[in-house]
């Protein structure tokens, strides 16, 4: 049974006024994790096919072609666990 | 005129790709990559000198006690200090300016003193302050910035009085890269009786500073910002000041003797001299080595070649920058007033989102507050991102940053 640790190297809170979450994808599933959220979440926007404007419920965030993403509007880290574990699970 | 393309030979990271794209580094003002004298200088040590300095006799420890005391020197040389004896080494400006705050701020600073500092340090320059004032109960009061970033003169000889101890502020904003004239500070501090403490973090990596020149009485700066390794830097001090300080940490090294006085039952202790005092324990004598490594290669540049260098390339990025519609930089557009650091955002997106963007391509800049939340209000701003130049970068590389900018427009 995979698990979110499974796709997810780091998790970091950006540093500014904005309180939002970097999530780093591990490099070897890169891209893998990039597919697997492009499936489940709904693309509002792209650029040059390198950032992704997603939405996922409530949730809106950016995914990136490098794999990695920046999460907005969620509330805590553990809010953040359960959307990557309906994204990725 | 210094030529980035033969530098760029000596320092390996360079030659790496991210995102299958050469690497393109412009975060020079958080850190600067090493070129190969310091690697080398640094395996050297490891492997042929590696010794705990001082008090052995041995002729390892000899050697590495004259190459750290050699780095101090150098070190004395590059910022035109009288002797080695005003340079204490510590991990980086951030220790420096805390060992000024509480080696001297906490034994002289009363609930009825002021400490003046402005709106554009670095959190470092802050937060030392602000906690000191919590257990002494002085005042921190803050100078103006102007809208360009530049320190409002004014406002600081307003702020100024005899209650004003000690006057804390950086040489260059590591937000803007705005040069302030320290010089001036530190002659109307004097004029009031009171110390200035310069933050030189951004300076001396990237213009010359003379210390005996600028007539001020602390100075801190990090050898991982000019070429050198993490976990190294200098406090400079005038002698007759250190002289009268209390250390900051007590250990093994910053004492001559400590006896046990069987009556009282109670050791007493008597103090090294100077720059020993303060440097507690086992000192980062390798980063020592990296860093005067780092010391010479810059001289062999020259530091006004360096100033000179990132002055252009500053100049040249605001020019081009100004071809991108949603691009918006902060700071003075004349790059005479800066050192090489270009803040920016870009329309529509955050900091964050610019900086994962960039890095798709293989350019590195900063995001965030860069630790100047304090200026981030004043300019209204959520975060910023930073563009910030050395030895290496080149023309071309501004060209593939503003290229890329364009295209997230």
């Amino acid at each position: 049974m995979s698990a979110v640790e499974d796709y997810v190297a780091r998790i970091e809170e950006t540093c500014g006024e904005e309180k939002d979450y970097v999530v780093t994808f591990k490099y070897e599933r890169g891209n893998e994790t990039v597919q697997k959220i492009l499936k489940k979440a709904k693309v509002e926007k792209s650029i040059s096919q390198i950032i992704f404007e997603l939405t996922f419920g409530n949730v809106s965030f950016r995914l990136y072609g490098t794999g990695k993403a920046i999460f907005r509007n969620v509330k805590d880290k553990e809010e953040l666990q359960k959307v990557l574990a309906d994204l990725l699970l | 005129m210094l030529d980035p393309y033969k530098i760029r030979q000596y320092f390996p990271i360079l030659k790496r790709k991210i995102n299958n794209h050469p690497l393109i580094y412009l975060d020079n003002a958080a850190t600067t990559q090493k070129p190969k004298q310091v690697i080398e200088a640094i395996k050297e040590f490891y492997e042929n000198h590696n010794a705990n300095v001082h008090r052995a006799i041995h002729m390892l420890s000899q050697e590495s006690s004259e190459l750290h005391e050699n780095a101090h020197k150098e070190v004395a040389k590059f910022i035109n200090a009288d002797d080695m004896e005003e340079i204490v080494f510590v991990r980086g400006t951030t220790e420096a300016i805390n060992l000024v705050a509480y080696a001297w701020g906490l034994h002289n600073l009363k609930s009825e003193d002021e400490v003046l500092v402005t709106l554009m340090e670095h959190h470092s320059n802050i937060v030392p302050w602000e906690m000191l004032s919590k257990i002494n109960g002085f005042q921190v009061k803050y100078a103006e910035v102007n809208d360009d970033g530049t320190l409002n003169y004014e406002s600081f000889e307003n702020a100024i009085s005899h209650k004003t101890k000690i006057v804390c502020l950086s040489h260059v904003s590591n937000v803007t890269g705005v040069i302030t004239d320290v010089k001036r500070i530190a002659k109307i501090a004097h004029e009031y009786g009171a110390l200035a403490l310069v933050d030189a973090a951004q300076s001396v990596p990237h213009l010359p500073v003379d210390v005996k020149d600028l007539d001020i009485d602390f100075l801190a700066f990090s050898g991982h910002k000019m070429l050198g390794p993490t976990g190294i830097g200098t406090l400079y001090g005038k002698r007759g000041i250190l002289e009268e300080m209390e250390p900051f940490h007590g250990g093994g090294s910053m004492i001559k003797e400590v006896t046990f006085n069987t009556v009282t039952r109670r050791c007493s202790i008597s103090l090294n001299d100077l720059p020993w005092k303060f440097e507690a324990g086992t000192p980062n004598i390798c980063g020592g080595v990296g860093l005067m490594a780092a010391v010479r290669y810059l001289n062999n540049i020259g530091m006004e070649n360096v100033k000179e260098h990132e002055e252009i390339l500053t100049a040249y990025t605001i020019r081009r920058m100004q071809e991108c519609e949603k691009v918006k930089i902060y700071g003075p557009e004349d790059a005479s007033l800066k050192c090489g650091i270009v803040p920016f955002n870009v329309e529509g997106l955050s900091s964050h989102d610019v900086a994962l963007f960039l890095e798709s391509y293989g350019i590195m800049v900063r995001s965030g507050f860069h630790c100047a939340q304090p200026l981030h209000e004043k300019f209204k701003l959520k975060s910023s991102a930073r563009a910030s130049f050395y030895i290496y970068n080149m023309r071309e590389e501004i060209d593939r940053l503003v290229e890329v900018l364009k295209e997230i427009e």
